[in-house]
């Protein structure tokens, strides 16, 4: 006998599909198959139930480089102790977790007077500062699929970072206003590489990489009917441009969908502030909005929840004993640059693998927790590694998808015996954080 | 064989999402992402096989990676590497005052390095960090 659990949430992506079939052994122990989910999504259950190659305590680092195994009580102690004795620690992460754990532990960095990140800064920070640059228009997915006949996809790469964002939202399905599904809808991809995404598309701007500022700017002109001088704009010939606007200008409701390739090239915020303008242009003609491909699939509920206790999405200094915000000086990465923290906290993030690797030599030096239910290079070189149970697969939680609409996740299979849960690690070291604390 | 100079960027590919999820110490992990795409006229430039091993190089550091052919080409001048360690141990930790480090975008050269390893991203790291393993 096998269970099927229904309408199940995919943690993989800022996409957070909604309607995964998961089939679990009668127990709920083991889950044999996924259906509805994408490549990387399916893995994520397959490889979570799989527990051979899991670790399923603690382990503390040791001299010669290998772990030894201790107990959660002990984890929880180093931790706490590591956070309460730190002038300035960095609790970074918190885009692989549910909201409920997100708020415990900005309340451990509220006590400790830490720095509270999420990976927005090595992936979307730029958006949320061009937001409070200009603002943002912006809709949900639902009013994508059934309204948009003109779609944007720049910098972003859906078909290998989202795998099923362009057939549930963006370009194949058939909604209310839009019946015939791709036919009635017009693509432009804007790449420095051919990529499948573009392979796709109706126009395929080829950016020359690092230009997509002049390219923008180029586009705003051209929706605007002013004439372009030169005969190739970012390594795109002129003609094209107009075209593209054009085309966008001539649909009834539009999108532009941005990713990495705008926030991480030069530029940065001001490319963000540049599309967010265009955007703004294109409602004289016609409707349009903005949304951007949030990578991790509650990266933009940890932005969520530190908006509503500390009043800044991310990148948030409480050494002060008062929120500070400003990521050029409080990012993470400007920190372990500075060498000015003294404590790397990390949960529900890999900035072993993801962040540049001075930065990544300066946290293996520092006393350090990777909370993690991989193995991964931040794993590999914290002092301690806690494994906790996969939220969205052994626990449930609430998570916020990449147009900021809130989601419960669900649990589907019981996490290996004997582990905890993110919230209840949280929980366990913000209650030994308050007795050092109260001493 | 020679030295090339070309402009890097990184970014997701499925595999490197695939095997991210199943687990970053396993082989599977290395193959999806110690790897740098290039054009089949940068490997002409170089002068090397298909599917060889190079060394890259920038300004902010060095990693051995798998030289293959564009699987989502042509892109004249630009070279890949899908997001990770490899990528990261050559990417710019500038961020301009922003937060955010240039992960797109960085001069390295390229140059032949059939002899030597390309190393899992738990080594790589530790290497990295300790110098030692």
């Amino acid at each position: 006998m096998s269970k099927t659990v229904t309408d199940v949430i995919c943690p993989f992506c800022g996409t957070l599909c909604d309607d995964l079939v998961v089939v679990t052994d009668d127990e709920g122990k083991k889950i044999l198959s996924v259906e509805n989910a994408c490549a990387i999504g399916a893995e994520k259950f397959l490889h979570s139930s799989d527990h051979s190659h899991r670790v399923t305590r603690p382990r503390k680092l040791q001299e010669d480089g290998s772990f030894k195994e201790i107990t959660y009580e002990e984890a929880i102690e180093y931790t706490a102790q590591m956070l309460v004795n730190a002038k300035k620690p960095s609790m970074y992460g918190w885009s692989s977790t549910n909201c409920e754990s997100q708020s415990v532990g900005h309340e451990i960095a509220e006590l400790c007077g830490a720095l509270v990140d999420n990976t927005a800064a090595v992936c979307h920070g730029t958006t949320l500062v061009a937001v409070q640059n200009v603002g943002i228009p912006s809709c949900t997915l639902g009013e994508v699929k059934n309204r948009a006949d003109r779609i944007i996809f720049w910098g972003s790469n859906p078909a290998h970072g989202h795998p099923r964002h362009m057939s549930r939202y963006s370009i194949f399905p058939r909604g209310y206003f839009t019946g015939k599904g791709q036919k009635q809808r017009k693509i432009i991809v804007v790449d420095p590489r051919c990529t499948d995404t573009s392979s796709l598309a109706d126009v395929h701007l080829q950016v020359e990489q690092g230009y997509d500022y002049e390219l923008l700017q180029a586009l705003r002109a051209a929706v605007r009917g002013q004439e372009l001088t030169g005969d190739i704009i970012a390594g795109v010939p002129k003609e094209k441009v107009y075209e593209a606007a054009e085309m966008l200008k001539s649909g009834r409701f539009g999108v532009i969908f941005f990713g990495m390739g705008v926030t991480q090239s030069l530029g940065k915020d001001h490319n963000i502030d540049a599309a967010i303008m265009l955007t703004k242009d294109l409602n004289d003609y016609t409707k349009f909005s903005i949304i951007a491909m949030r990578g991790h699939y509650n990266v933009t509920g940890s932005g969520q929840v530190l908006g509503w206790q500390f009043g800044f999405p991310y990148s948030v200094d409480l050494s002060r004993g008062f929120a500070r915000y400003n990521p050029g000086e409080t990012g993470t990465i400007e920190v372990l640059k500075r060498k000015e923290i003294d404590a790397m906290f990390v949960l529900g993030s890999d900035p072993g693998a993801h962040f540049p690797m001075q930065c990544v030599k300066e946290i293996s030096k520092l006393p350090s927790v990777a909370i993690d239910p991989h193995i991964t290079p931040t794993t590999s070189i914290c002092k301690v590694h806690v494994p906790v149970a996969f939220v969205g697969v052994e626990v449930g939680g609430n998570c916020y998808r990449m147009d900021n609409v809130p989601i419960e996740s669900r649990k589907v299979v019981e996490p290996p015996e004997g582990m905890l849960t993110d919230q209840q690690f949280l929980e366990g070291v913000l209650k030994r954080v308050r007795e050092l604390k109260a001493n | 064989m020679s030295t090339i100079t070309i402009n890097l960027i990184s970014g997701r590919t499925i595999q490197q999402g695939v095997s991210m999820e199943g687990g970053k110490e396993t082989d599977k992990y290395m193959k999806a992402c110690g790897i740098i795409e290039i054009d089949e006229s940068d490997f002409k430039r170089l002068g090397i096989m298909k599917n060889t091993n190079v060394k890259v190089k920038s300004q902010h550091g060095e990693v051995i990676v798998k030289a293959i052919e564009a699987t989502q080409g042509p892109h004249p001048g630009v070279a890949f590497i899908p997001m990770g360690p490899w990528a990261n141990s050559v990417t710019s930790p500038e961020t301009y005052s922003t937060g955010m480090p240039t992960f797109k975008g960085v001069p390295i050269t390229i140059e032949p390095a059939d002899r030597e390893k390309v190393l899992n991203s738990i080594e790589l790291v530790r290497s990295k960090c300790w110098g030692d393993e």
